[in-house]
């Protein structure tokens, strides 16, 4: 894997075979879960909010690579911010994996999330990528179950602007 | 120029694509332009046949010749372009009812494919003649297109649907198919060649036990069609479907072949144009087949072009193909049975050409997407047969599905591209 933009890199790697805050919380505000049916995806994700702070979150499921590794960046990610940074991330991840942001040229703050920006070059994969950051955005709005498909799809339903 | 760089030995390729039974591959090859694509910065290794064939030259031409200097809309105009069109139309069924020996053209009904076909049986058979608490037997092998609609009429009718299980190895049970018949039983669907697992499956021997209790059956031939000979009337199926796209064919043509004493019974499925003899707003009385079941304009080039397909096919010979395409299967299944971490999903004795696996650790998408970056296209996913993920425990596979015109070599590219996923999330 030479390739600077293959997907597949030691990060995302990593990530999915050792998944941060892989688990339940005790003490959940907001759980969400998200399903992708066209490959099987299925994440849950629990959220603990005080405030507007994430004082905690969780996830689990059983997903392809993508879908654990953003998941897993995605918690480290927001864990401890406020849920205005968040929804912020979402909406860049978001333009990031459909190629509506260059990460390379615009303003963002995805950091080491721009490891995903190749899924944009692969339009069957995007929504393994952003399912973890749906199913974010459905928890704050105490959406309980969301999907990749039909009324809930974040290709046509965009996500980020709640 | 790609095609002769590739031939191994140049100039020394005899020119018959079939010789003592036997295929050859590399001249079958360069009847097939796409094959010629590099993917990835490597050549193209297209494992993913049982979703959709690539079409040879002579049917890309016909496709061309029809289209500049043929069309024109059927059974409408006196005029030339429109006799003949309907002419290359009526052949081009004619030559489809040879390829499955169907007793009379009549019974070869062009649809959209598989799934239009099936669609129609039920509607214009199962709309018809199925009430509530009546019986349909299908099995866990069967595609959503040979499930979806069944549940339609279920919600519509009341009907009941019974399901015939599988083993282990993704064989069906003959007894417990058996089992499942009782006076309510009014109708089977079952698939010929199942594209999830490649089980072929025993059809003739199944037919021959509904026909006894007077139960009409579908086959659902979609992957048996491209890949052995298929014998209607041997069978004695009351229906058989099959789709133009997985036969080399055009997208969007699909077979119902039905006997003509079930679909002279059964009613229409679309209303428009074609379909009718005559028409006013108090009555209207409903053509021959096979056009009672063909409304509207139907896409004239692409049933054309199946006949070419068809002509295709029959010109190597149905019995060679299945001859390679067991060879390549036979080899694949020796050397991936060999990898540690890798199983095969469905490892029947009777099997088509089609190699479903999974990779420990590994999801079946992370598997595709790594192997199309070595050039490999396979399939992955869960094959649109939900029931049959859920009989195995699993949300998905990997399928690598072959076609006559793959060589033991992309079997070997289809391995090397296995290794490479392990070591990637090794």
């Amino acid at each position: 894997m030479a390739d600077p933009k293959a997907l597949y890199q030691e990060v995302i790697l990593d990530h999915n075979r050792k998944p941060r805050n892989f688990g339940t919380l005790s003490q959940a505000s907001h759980t969400a879960e998200g399903h992708n049916p066209l490959c099987g995806d299925h994440i849950t994700l629990a959220l603990e909010l005080r405030g507007d702070a994430i004082e905690g979150i969780a996830f689990q499921g059983e997903s392809c690579a993508i879908c654990k590794a953003s998941a897993s960046m995605m918690t480290a990610m927001v864990k401890g911010k406020t849920r205005q940074t968040a929804e912020t991330l979402i909406k860049e991840f978001r333009d990031m994996a459909t190629g509506a942001l260059d990460v390379g040229q615009g303003d963002h703050h995805l950091g080491r999330l721009t490891v995903f920006a190749g899924v944009r070059d692969l339009p069957t994969r995007v929504k393994c990528a952003i399912l973890p950051w749906h199913t974010l955005h459905a928890a704050f709005n105490s959406v309980s179950s969301t999907s990749t498909e039909a009324g809930d799809d974040p290709m046509h339903a965009p996500i980020g602007d709640a | 120029m790609t095609a002769q760089a590739r031939s191994r030995i140049p100039g020394a390729v005899p020119e018959t694509p079939v010789s003592s039974g036997k295929l050859n591959v590399e001249r079958i090859r360069a009847d097939f332009p796409i094959l010629k694509l590099n993917v990835a910065g490597r050549p193209l290794v297209y494992l993913d046949n049982a979703a959709s064939s690539q079409m040879p030259q002579p049917v890309i031409d016909r496709l061309v010749r029809y289209q500049t200097e043929q069309h024109a809309n059927i059974h409408r105009g006196v005029h030339y372009l429109s006799e003949t069109a309907t002419a290359a139309y009526e052949e081009s069924r004619r030559k489809i009812q040879h390829f499955i020996n169907a007793r009379e053209d009549r019974e070869v009904i062009f649809t959209s494919g598989t799934t239009e076909a099936v669609n129609l049986v039920m509607h214009g058979f199962g709309r018809k003649f199925l009430t509530a608490g009546d019986e349909v037997i299908l099995t866990t092998l069967e595609h959503h297109s040979n499930i979806v609609p069944w549940q339609m009429l279920r919600d519509e009718k009341g009907i009941k649907i019974r399901v015939v299980p599988i083993n282990d190895a993704g064989e069906f049970l003959i007894d417990e198919y058996e089992k499942l018949f009782n006076e309510r039983t009014r109708f089977v669907g079952v698939m010929h060649v199942s594209n999830a697992l490649g089980t072929v499956n025993p059809v003739k021997a199944m037919i021959a036990y509904a026909h006894a209790r007077g139960v009409p059956v579908l086959v659902d031939g979609a992957q048996a069609a491209p890949h052995l000979k298929v014998d209607v009337q041997d069978l004695d199926c009351d229906f058989y479907a099959f789709s133009g796209h997985k036969l080399c064919g055009p997208t969007g043509i699909g077979i119902l072949y039905g006997k003509a004493v079930q679909l002279e019974r059964m009613q229409p499925f679309k209303g428009g144009g074609d379909m009718i003899l005559s028409v006013s707003f108090e009555k209207t009385a409903y053509n021959a087949i096979p056009y009672k079941f063909e409304a509207g304009t139907p896409p004239i080039a692409a049933a054309i072009g199946l006949g070419a397909a068809v002509d295709y096919l029959l010109a190597l010979g149905m019995d060679a193909i299945a001859t390679h395409e067991h060879e390549l299967l036979e080899y694949a299944t020796a050397q991936v049975s060999g990898m540690p971490g890798v199983r095969i999903v469905g490892t029947a004795r009777h099997k088509s050409a089609v190699l479903s696996f999974t990779i420990a650790g590994v999801h079946p998408h992370d598997v595709g997407t790594l192997l199309n970056q070595d050039g490999v296209a396979v399939r992955t996913g869960h094959h649109c047969a939900q029931p049959v993920m859920q009989r195995f425990s699993i949300p998905a596979t990997s399928r690598a599905s072959f076609a006559f015109y793959n060589t033991m070599g992309e079997v070997d590219a289809l391995v090397a591209g296995i290794r490479n996923v392990q070591k990637v999330f090794g």
